[in-house]
Parts: structure tokens; sequence; C-alpha cells
């Protein structure tokens, strides 16, 4: 099904001009993600995978090849309808959580809204209901650097749901968090890929994150390697 | 959009309070700066303005010229060469309002137990009319004065204070070298003149008076000049020529002599040098400018430290949807506020500072509405113009670039 695909990358390449030369990041890139996958992105550091997920976000355009999004073939809008693309389209979770540090959390959360033009009252309303539904709504009026680390990025999750997206890019989300700590948030993204129907692409080094996901994509090199069911892309002894 | 970028700005500078207020010291000094030299510029203004209404407007004084005799050339005004008659002449030309001939000298006016030098002028009624100066108590006198010679004063305000302190003048009978002279008025003050004389320092008395019974003159019936107002500012040319034409006329001058009369001007070198004070006015303000436009620097470069700041900051906001004009607009109005606060206390410093000078150095000051507001409108632009660059800057920051700055 090609028309319905949410994420559609053909013959994708990207190359960075160093003062050595160019250096090719990704190479001939092909792939599809349908609305609602889950989809884990692995490989090793340099294989590209960051690049290929800031392409997918649109904060960094490729060097050749089609990348559509949502039915939009990405390289024809101006800087604006990027800004917009990803302010309706997609929600951002990172590793360093990146939260305003002097917002307090609800504002934080409601940060996407204010460029949504959405008014004042709805904004408080939207952040709020997140936070209680992430379990922190007691501490709307925190600062970021109040509360543990698993709790800023369930911050940073509720700001990335509050515009509704139909895509979560998730860059090592649990990259800075404890094991205990890694698989709660992970059981939260199961449950809005489940429950919500949001499609999630999740960048991880760990076999037992890329474990919850139910599709495991494998770069080395700029190219992807391994395409298909969780089970077979692991290594064996995560596969219990 | 512009309410809650309004919070995010007043967040951003809440959290450096002493760098927003190191900003903010350059456009409140610079402000100041403005405030202060303005009110002090248009109160010298102010003052020379008033000394000029205080002349009498379009007013030419025409003086006794010089002569030669025997191959010795005489200075102006060496041999009186004017007559009233002259004076007269000059009354009937129709570019020609009011005249006035005036005989000065000086004398001690002698009352009761006081006594007062000053400049006695001997004049006629319309003086008043070409000086545009009121009696304020009392009455003028009048042509039949001047044509009897009667013995009749007004008095300058500083001349009757001198005299009679508190009494009235009006009535009084007092001394002008030693005779007898009714003091029928006293004169509207009229305060400095240009050349920083006081110009209530004086009086008045008919000139027939003072040619025959003060000061007594060699060459009866002339006088030491003549004071002409044109009808209009726009007949100041052609009255200047009527009056040099009828002088030569009258005095029989053949074609080639010189004038034997000297006409001056008066309002043009009063408007020269009000030219000067409104020159130097600007000059002061644009000195006090400068340290606006350093003020300004200073927040292009706080705005530049705090874009590198919070590079990553923009590097989220742009993530998570903000477009260029969001961050232009959040940095140019944080840019905006600063200097507008800074603005809005330099005006109160300004205005404090010029009303001290005013109360402490008595020092002329005006302040308009109009040097406000330019105060207001140049801050604000210096915002704008300063900040925009860092703003720019910070909107033009390519996204995945700004997420990875530590």
């Amino acid at each position: 099904m090609p028309g319905t695909a949410l994420v559609r990358t053909e013959r994708l390449f990207k190359q960075y001009e160093t003062d050595a030369g160019p250096v090719p990041v990704l190479k001939d890139v092909n792939l599809e993600i349908l609305p609602g996958e889950f989809v884990a992105v692995m490989g090793p550091s340099g294989s590209g995978k960051s690049t290929f997920m800031n392409i997918l976000g649109c904060l960094d355009l490729a060097t050749s090849g089609r990348y559509v999004l949502d039915g939009r073939d990405v390289a024809t809008l101006d800087r604006n309808q990027l800004a917009r693309l990803r302010n309706e389209v997609i929600g951002f979770v990172f590793q360093g959580y990146n939260l305003l540090p002097r917002a307090n959390l609800a504002d934080n959360v409601a940060l996407p809204l204010i460029y949504a033009g959405v008014g004042r009252d709805r904004r408080n309303a939207m952040a709020r209901e997140l936070l209680e539904r992430m379990g922190l709504a007691k501490f709307e009026r925190y600062a970021p650097n109040q509360i543990s680390g698993g709790q800023q990025q369930r911050v940073a999750i509720a700001r990335a749901l509050v515009n509704s997206p139909r895509l979560i890019l998730a860059d090592e989300p649990t990259g800075n968090l404890d094991s205990a700590t890694s698989h709660e948030i992970m059981k939260l993204f199961v449950e809005l890929n489940g429950k919500n129907g949001i499609t999630i692409v999740l960048v991880t080094h760990e076999a037992d994150i890329a474990a919850y996901a139910k599709r495991l994509v494998r770069f080395v090199d700029g190219r992807v390697t391994h395409d298909g069911s969780v089970a077979q892309g692991l290594p064996q002894e995560a596969r219990a | 959009m512009i309410g809650p970028m309004l919070e995010e700005a007043w967040h951003a500078m809440g959290a450096n309070r002493l760098r927003a207020f190191l900003t903010m010291l350059g456009m409140m000094i610079g402000v100041a700066a403005v405030i202060m030299m303005i009110a002090v510029g248009q109160g010298a203004q102010f003052m020379v303005d008033q000394s000029i209404a205080s002349m009498g407007s379009n007013l030419f004084i025409v003086l006794s010229g010089s002569t030669t005799s025997g191959g010795v050339r005489l200075g102006t005004g060496a041999i009186p060469t004017l007559t009233t008659a002259d004076a007269d002449a000059i009354a009937e030309l129709p570019s020609i309002g009011a005249v006035a001939p005036v005989s000065p000298g000086s004398a001690q006016l002698v009352y009761g137990a006081n006594n007062w030098a000053t400049s006695v002028m001997g004049t006629t009624p319309s003086f008043l009319d070409v000086r545009d100066w009121p009696v304020t108590s009392g009455s003028p006198f009048t042509d039949s004065d001047v044509r009897s010679g009667t013995r009749v004063v007004l008095l300058g305000r500083t001349v009757a204070k001198n005299l009679f302190v508190d009494e009235d003048p009006v009535g009084k009978t007092i001394r002008v070298r030693q005779s007898p002279f009714q003091v029928i008025g006293v004169l509207a003050a009229k305060g400095q003149s240009l050349d920083g004389r006081d110009q209530d320092d004086t009086a008045l008395i008919p000139v027939t008076t003072a040619q025959t019974k003060v000061f007594g003159s060699r060459f009866p019936g002339t006088v030491r000049f003549i004071m002409a107002q044109a009808v209009s500012a726009q007949a100041m040319a052609s009255a200047e020529r009527d009056m040099a034409q009828l002088l030569r006329q009258r005095h029989h001058l053949p074609e080639r002599a010189d004038d034997d009369f000297d006409i001056r001007n008066l309002t043009a070198l009063a408007n020269a040098r009000a030219e000067t004070t409104r020159v130097m006015s600007v000059m002061l303000g644009a000195i006090a400018s400068i340290s606006l436009l350093v003020g300004g620097i200073g927040i292009m470069n706080i705005m530049l430290v705090s874009v590198t700041e919070r590079t990553r900051e923009i590097g989220i906001r742009v993530a998570i949807g903000a477009r260029e004009r969001d961050i232009l607009a959040q940095f140019l109005l944080e840019a905006i506020i600063i200097s507008l606060i800074g603005c809005l206390v330099g005006v109160v410093l300004g205005v404090g500072a010029a009303v001290l000078a005013n109360l402490l150095a008595s020092l002329a000051v005006v302040i308009t509405g109009a040097s406000i507001m330019l105060a207001f409108c140049v801050a604000a632009a210096v915002g704008i113009f300063f900040g925009f660059y860092p703003a720019n800057k910070a909107a033009r920051l390519k996204p995945i670039e700004a997420l990875r700055h530590e």
C-alpha cells in the first residue's frame, strides 16, 4: 500500500561536506513506515541512524532522494511549512529530555501549542491533562531540574503528545535512564502505540529496549542491513 | 501569540536580572542625557526667544553715521546727523509702522533719601509701541507732552524699585539732574536683553524735554538714534531701502557720498542669535544621542551573548514547531522591552535631572512632550535596530546544530 505510508523514503542519500571532502552518511535508504508501526532503529555509532532520524524529523534535509511524510514531499516545503509539519505531525523525544530549564513543567508541555496558536486556557488545560496522565500533575509548577530524569522524560513525552502527533521520533529516549525507569518509559511508548495508534520510530543501542518494538531496522555504514522482525534482527541473548 | 512571547521575554530577563539591568542602564543614561540636553538647549532657546520678543519685532535702529570732517573720518554716531524731523519723515513711509527718535543720556535720579543712576531716554510715546512695552500703572506721556517739553517721566521697574521700594511712584515728584519731574507711570518688566543688560533699568522722558532741559545739545533738534518698526516681516527689506533713500534725500547727500547714517536690522541680528542657540541645542541633542547609540550597541552585545547561550533552547523550540519569525519575534521583543524599560526609567531620570538643574543651578530648562516622545521613539528604534541582528542570527540557526549545542 504505497499511498498510505506515513513515512516513505526513496533512494535517500545524505552527505556532509567536510574539509577533507564530502563524507556520505546515508546511502540509498528506501524505507516505508505505515501508520501504527513501532519501529526500532539500531546500528553502531556513525552508521547514519541519527542523520536518518534528523531527516525523518525534518530537522535536516537529504542531499538527494525523496522523503514523503504524511503524503507531502518534504523537499518541496519551505522552512515555515517544515516548522508547521514538525509542530503538527511529529513529536520529538530526546535522550537529554531537552526541556526548557527556565519554564515550569506545565509551560514546557504547552510550548508546542504556543506555536500552533492555541489560546492560553486551552493550552493550560491540555498540559495539565497530559501531566496528569503521566502521573506528574502535582509537579506542574516545578522546574525541570527539580524532578528526576525519568520524570523529566515523561514531561518530554507529554510535550511530544500535546499536539496529537501522528509520529513520535524518539532518539535514545532511555539513554540517560536506569534500567527500571527505562522499562517504564518503554511501556509508556508501547501503550501510546497500542492504545492511541501513534506511529513510533525509536533509536536505541540496547537490545532489550529494541525488543519492545514490532519492527527493527538496522543501519550499517549508511545502509539498511536488516529490516524486519525484531526477533531476527537481534543477537541471540536479547531474544528471551 | 504576543502574550506568551511577552511572558517569555519577561522570564528570560528575570533569569538574569543583573545583566538585564546593566543592559538597560546604557539606555537609561542615553535617554536621560538626551532629555536633559534637549531641555537645557530648549531652555536657552526659550530665553533668547523671550529677549527677542521683549525687544519688539521687525525692528530697525537708525544710527547717526560717520562723517568726514577735514579729512578725518569720525566713527558712527560721532556727530548726531539725525533729527526728530527725520523721525517724523520716516513715520510717513508706507513700509514703516511706528517710529521713535531716541535721545539717551545718563542721569542721577533722586527721590527723598534714595537716589539711583540710570539711563534716561528722551523719546516719543510711539517708543512704547515700537518696543511693545506697556505701562502697568499710571499712563504714558502724550504727544502734547513732547510738543511742550513737560517734565514728566516713566520709570522702568528696576528704577521704580530702587527709588520707591514699596511706595507707589505714580504722581510723585523726583529729581532728574536736579530738576523736578513728575512720575506719571511705571513700565512693565522686560527682563534681560540679548546682551545681558537689565532693560528695566531705565527712565523715559519726552524727547524735547531731554534735548532742551536735561542733556542739552550742541546740535539742537538732533537725536542719537531712531527706532523704526516695519509694518511686517515681509516689509523689512523694502523698509530698509525706503529709509535709506529718504534719509539721503533729506540730508542732501550727493550721489557718491557715503551714508551719514547707519541702518541696522535688529531683528535679523536677533534671529541670527536665535539660530546660533538653536544650532547649539541641536548639537547638544546630537551629542547626547551618541550615548543612545552606545546604549544600543550594549543591547546588541548582550543579545548576541544571550543568543549564543540559548542556542540549545532555540533548537528545542525549532524542533517542536517554532517558525523563523517566532524566534525572530521572541528575541526582538526582548531587545525592545529592554530598551523601552531603559527608556522609561531614562525619561524619569532625565526629567528629574532637568528639574533639579533648574532648582539648584537655576538653569533654564524646557521639557516638552515632543522631546520625551522623541526619546521614546528613538529608544524603540534602537531596540529594533540593534535587536534585529542578534534576533535574526537566532532565527537562522540550523535546528540540528542548535540542538547539538552544549
